[in-house]
């Protein structure tokens, strides 16, 4: 089906990980999409086998090697790389990009500023400015200002199937949100709008620690009031983080905050619910994370948001219990005892 | 008790030799044309904000509700005496059109163009070159002569010249960067607001730095005292009126701005929009007068391409002892902040006596001021070189027309060129908490606060400013080992780049105590801090010392106490 381009230009695509290429493919239906690969093997499989990770891609999907000629070619931008590697590949980008340039990114992680030399650990009390987003990575190493996000329920496999699914597309410039829209758009895609960026982005990445617990849960065997139980207080944990860390309570219960949560803690796709799930069956997080192709950022995240949470006296059971469990041998039997120990709460007290 | 003199003798030429080069000169010479062109600017704003004639019919009753409001309420002495006619009669025309559907649009317009005319009127300045160069004679040299009467203690020193006005006002910071700059593009200068006083400063200091007039926008009150006008109109003052919130006036206030610049008038705005009334440093900026700037980069832009003349915005801050207005302003700022309560706004610079007394004890006293001008940017909030270049943090060049492309072409989009005001605006602030450079008496009175505040932790601000006056007493050794402590962990500030002080607080400490002591605040009635016999630090009113505390707030100093 040779359909029309929205843009005279190709849009732009970093990364190929399984949802860099579900986004490729989604972009691919109303225009002409550039997809950026570091492993030349990978550039070379995409063109010759139109394949990669297992899944089909799109014709109009050309997939190079070259991030400068990628940011020549293209003004809109769609990062999707793990936060580890965030920084850098902006790094490698940052010379080529121009205030013109857009960037949505759909990294779900966070990044951590910390003065030279200095580990999370050598730190005590962790400030905001130690703490970034990844849209705020994107404006610290280039010029770009124009910058979004993508966050929602969106599986990679399930758009990949072909499923009906939505998605946020967050950023402080309604331009940004009408081209993500624009884009991304389509007959089982449906793009909704949020100018809280922070919150947007915050609600993708705290609602790993919830699939993680949520992975351990259905790991022990429980049932669907302990899941829901997870689910309400975890939801009321990444509140607290969020509104610390300059997020909207709003953008929480939207698509992007429990929509995308439901989604994460019920899906045995996620890799962050995988990671809980083969926690709770005993696998040490080291066995874990060796078998593992690709990242779960739930892992990095609960570290950074344990940190949070002590540093802005948070209260939040659940990512320190996980913590414990992900970092000090704690099992995941004990875990849940001593959450449900946890002295009683008020139930709704950030209104 | 005198510091040695940090004496400021460079000399500054002109830039632009000749007033007929002046911008400023070819608008008020082309005065016919340019406001036609901010009247049509700014019906079209209007236009495309209320969409279609039900929304601008509303936005004429509110217009017309809130004029008659303030007319009742808040009359001024400048107002016209044609003011309640001239919205007696638009009221009775827009009873009128509601008769008749058909013309209703067109009979609407014609009323939206009739008040824009008025309000464009009345915010023009009247910018006249002999009368600058008059009136800033006058200024000179009456301001040495007050100056030199109060300080130099000998018969017939009037008519000395032994003290200038160098000696009273430092200036530091990125002068010749900014005058640099000044050749190659249009400068916005932007400073902080404290006093009354900073209108009739800055001008002297734009003179004194030999860069062409700016036209500015200064409070239609100051406008109230006949020479006080005189002198506004003459050093390039247009009027801004705060009493008027609605939505035309604000429009056509805008326009007007955003014409000026792309005509490449220099252009000062004080984006606090008002005096702080906390006395503390501006935090949040008013956007509508900064938005302008953003927007005439893109219409220079828009006309001439990568030729387009480049804006720079350079922040000033404005470094006092002592504020005139503090016992009001900072009793407004509790009132508004305690309770809700209805407060009369009081106006100390409303009567010609107040003012020439002010300036009178101003320039015979011994208060010095200081200005420091700021790193420059562009509209953006990047730095800037010499050259005028936009710099990233890498120090690669930024083209500054790429913010306004989208799709390869030059784009309106207003959304975005509010954000782009928005994060312009942190960027002042960011330089403003660099450059506000700190004084000893700035020291004094947040050291002097902050003990009396630590004391008594479980009082909170009103009950603290109500303490009865025997807690308020401090030992000097007290207060001196905390000033010294306080002031290592500003130089180290001062190392890093992130906060300025002036010369005198690198002095012995007891110096800088007295120093500050004699300076906080020393005309008011009640002094904010002074010495008692036993040689302890007191306070006569707390509200005021507050007020001088909060010159240092919002460093994060409140834990070293």
């Amino acid at each position: 089906m040779a359909s029309k381009n929205i843009y005279d230009k190709p849009v732009g695509v970093i990364g190929a990980g399984s949802f860099g290429i579900a986004v490729s493919n989604l972009l691919a239906e109303n225009n002409e999409v550039l997809l950026y690969a570091r492993n030349p093997d990978v550039v070379q499989e995409i063109q010759e086998e139109r394949l990669c990770n297992g899944m089909k891609l799109h014709d109009k999907i050309t997939a190079i090697n070259d991030l400068e000629q990628l940011a020549q070619k293209c003004d809109i931008i769609f990062p999707v790389v793990p936060s580890a590697n965030f920084r850098d590949m902006i790094k490698t980008l940052s010379p080529f990009l121009h205030p013109y340039h857009i960037l949505i990114h759909g990294t779900k992680g966070l990044n951590l500023s910390l003065p030279e030399g200095k580990s999370l650990n050598d730190i005590k009390v962790l400030e905001r400015h130690h703490i970034k987003t990844m849209s705020e990575v994107i404006m610290d190493e280039s010029v770009v200002i124009r910058v979004g996000c993508l966050a929602g329920p969106n599986l990679a496999k399930e758009i990949a199937a072909g499923q009906p699914a939505a998605t946020v597309v967050a950023s402080h410039f309604n331009e940004v949100i009408q081209a993500g829209q624009q884009l991304l758009r389509s007959d089982r895609f449906q793009v909704y709008g949020n100018p809280d960026l922070t919150g947007i982005e915050l609600c993708g990445v705290l609602k790993n620690i919830i699939a993680i617990g949520s992975g351990a849960l259905s790991g022990l065997g429980l049932g669907e009031n302990a899941k829901a139980l997870l689910i309400s207080r975890g939801m009321i944990e990444m509140i607290y983080l969020g509104k610390a860390l300059g997020g909207d309570i709003q953008s929480f219960i939207g698509l992007a905050g429990i929509g995308d949560l439901m989604a994460t803690s019920n899906s045995t796709l996620s890799r962050n619910f995988t990671v809980g799930n083969r926690l709770a069956n005993g696998e040490s997080l080291n066995e874990i994370l060796a078998t593992m192709d690709e990242v779960a950022e739930g892992v990095n995240t609960i570290r950074i948001a344990k940190k949070i949470a002590d540093s802005f006296k948070l209260r939040t059971p659940i990512t320190e219990v996980l913590h414990k469990v992900l970092f000090d041998n704690l099992t995941m039997e004990e875990a849940v005892q001593y959450l449900m120990k946890y002295p009683l709460n008020v139930d709704i007290d950030f209104m | 008790m005198r510091f040695k003199r940090y004496k400021n003798t460079r000399q500054y030429e002109p830039i632009l030799p000749g007033s007929r080069d002046w911008p400023v000169v070819q608008l008020s010479r082309n005065r016919k044309e340019f406001m036609a062109e901010v009247k049509e600017a700014s019906f079209q704003r209007i236009k495309a904000i209320t969409r279609n004639k039900t929304a601008l019919i509303e936005e004429l009753e509110i217009t017309l509700f809130k004029e008659r409001a303030r007319i009742r309420q808040n009359p001024w002495k400048v107002d016209p005496d044609d003011d309640l006619s001239f919205w007696r009669n638009v009221k009775a025309r827009l009873l009128d059109i509601s008769n008749n559907k058909e013309t209703e649009g067109e009979e609407a317009d014609k009323i939206l163009y009739s008040i824009i005319d008025r309000y464009a009127e009345e915010i023009m300045g009247n910018f006249n070159p002999s009368h600058y160069r008059f009136a800033r004679r006058v200024a000179t040299f009456g301001f040495s002569r007050l100056l030199n009467a109060g300080r130099v203690k000998k018969f017939g020193s009037f008519w000395s010249n032994r003290l200038s006005m160098d000696d009273k006002i430092h200036i530091t910071g990125e002068v010749e960067h900014l005058r640099t700059l000044a050749k190659k593009g249009n400068i916005v200068i932007v400073p902080t607001h404290f006093s009354n006083l900073d209108s009739i400063l800055i001008g002297w200091v734009i003179y004194t730095l030999g860069l062409p007039p700016v036209i500015y926008g200064a409070g239609l009150n100051l406008f109230n005292i006949g020479v006080i006008a005189y002198f506004m109109n003459s050093l390039g003052a247009y009027k801004v009126d705060r009493r008027k919130k609605n939505v035309i006036y604000l429009e056509t206030l805008k326009a007007y701005s955003a014409i000026a610049l792309s005509k490449g008038c220099q252009s000062l705005f004080f984006p606090g929009g008002t005096r702080s009334r906390s006395g503390k440093v501006e935090k949040n900026l008013k956007l509508g007068l900064l938005g302008t700037a953003v927007e005439a980069q893109r219409q220079n832009y828009q006309e001439k391409k990568e030729k387009g003349e480049k804006i720079f915005i350079v922040p000033v801050s404005l470094n006092y002892h002592f504020v005139l207005e503090a016992p009001s302003l900072i009793n407004e700022y509790l009132e508004r902040k305690g309770q809700e309560r209805y407060y009369v706004e009081n106006d100390e610079f409303s009567s010609s006596y107040r003012i020439i007394t002010f300036l009178f004890k101003f320039f015979t006293k011994g208060s010095d001021i200081s200005v420091s001008v700021g790193k420059p940017m562009d509209v953006l909030g990047n730095p800037v070189d010499f050259e005028g270049n936009s710099l990233d943090k890498h120090q690669r060049v930024i083209d500054t027309m790429d913010y306004f492309i989208s799709n390869d072409k030059i784009t309106i989009n207003k959304q975005r060129e509010e954000e782009y005001t928005r994060m312009l605006s942190l960027k002042i602030v960011d330089q403003y908490s660099k450059i506000a450079r700190i004084f000893s008496s700035h020291l004094v009175a947040f050291v002097g606060f902050e003990i009396i505040k630590k004391r008594n932790k479980k009082l909170d601000l009103y009950s603290l400013l109500r303490l009865p006056e025997e807690e308020q007493i401090i030992s000097y050794d007290e207060f001196k080992d905390t000033c010294e402590r306080l002031r290592s962990k500003i130089m180290e500030r001062v190392e890093e780049g992130t906060m300025s002080v002036a010369q005198h607080m690198k002095e012995d400490i007891d110096e800088i105590i007295k120093h500050g002591l004699h300076n906080v605040g020393m005309y008011h009635a009640k002094r904010p801090l002074i010495q008692t016999k036993e040689g302890d630090i007191t306070t006569m009113d707390l509200n005021i010392l507050y007020y001088y505390r909060n010159r240092l707030d919002g460093y994060g100093l409140e834990k070293y106490i």
